[in-house]
């Protein structure tokens, strides 16, 4: 399950509609072995294409090194369908390279109502999961009596 | 002074779970070669029928080797090689 903020979710879905017709794409970092998305990194699309994405390598040099730095790791990457459903396409799951990630679609194709989905991509094989929003992991998968810890 | 290689997650199984290696060579290919000698297994993930495999990103210090040479991009002791899975799709 993909447990993730709804300023996140509202980021990416501003992104996608920000980039429709062309595919948007990009990650959310979070700290190494936590599974939490925190820090909302758009990317730019290299292929500026409405049927496919690839991150620019220079970029994702800088954006790489920057979360080795932080311990950081892509707990999220995303990208858009602009003409099809939230769902990965074949070349999405043969590019695949990261089994820890939560890999979330999220389709423009109506003007209205976006979707989105989240997946495990894990040798080629693609596993849906749950998505919840949350407005602060603070509060979430904690019982009613549970009161946050003192920061 | 050796070449430094900083292995992504997905191939630090042919590594022993490092994040970096040493290697040596003189150019990107011959540090592949290198490396397939102590990290077997390294070498078809990296490169396919002679020329770098479309599903990685390798970087010497900070240039993407796609538009420096690609695996015969010049290579020198203390430089840094970086591996990183291309993150693409449709």
């Amino acid at each position: 399950m993909l447990v993730i903020r709804r300023d996140l979710v509202d980021a990416m879905v501003a992104h996608a509609r920000r980039d429709h017709p062309d595919e948007a794409c990009g990650i959310v970092a979070g700290p190494e072995g936590s599974d939490r998305p925190e820090r909302f990194v758009p990317m730019e699309n290299a292929e500026r294409s409405p049927t496919f994405y690839r991150f620019d390598s220079g970029e994702q040099l800088r954006v790489w090194r920057q979360m080795d730095a932080a311990d950081e790791v892509p707990v999220v990457v995303y990208h858009s369908h602009t003409a099809t459903e939230a769902y990965p396409s074949r070349t999405d799951v043969s590019y695949a390279a990261e089994p820890d990630a939560h890999y979330v679609l999220v389709s423009t194709r109506d003007p209205r109502e976006h979707e989105l989905r989240s997946y495990r991509i894990v040798d080629g094989v693609v596993t849906e999961e749950p998505v919840e929003v949350v407005e602060s992991y603070m509060f979430s998968h904690t019982g009613s009596d549970d009161t946050p810890d003192r920061s | 002074m050796a070449i430094t290689v900083s292995i992504p997650t997905i191939l630090r199984t042919h590594t022993g779970g490092q994040k970096s290696v040493e290697a040596s060579g003189g150019t990107l290919a011959e540090v592949i070669e290198d490396l397939e000698t102590n990290h077997g297994g390294l070498k078809a993930r990296l490169v396919k029928e002679g020329s770098l495999h479309r599903f990685v990103n390798v970087y010497v210090n900070d240039e993407d080797v796609r538009f420096s040479g690609g695996l015969e991009a010049a290579v020198k002791d203390g430089d840094t090689v970086t591996i990183l899975p291309a993150v693409a799709g449709g």
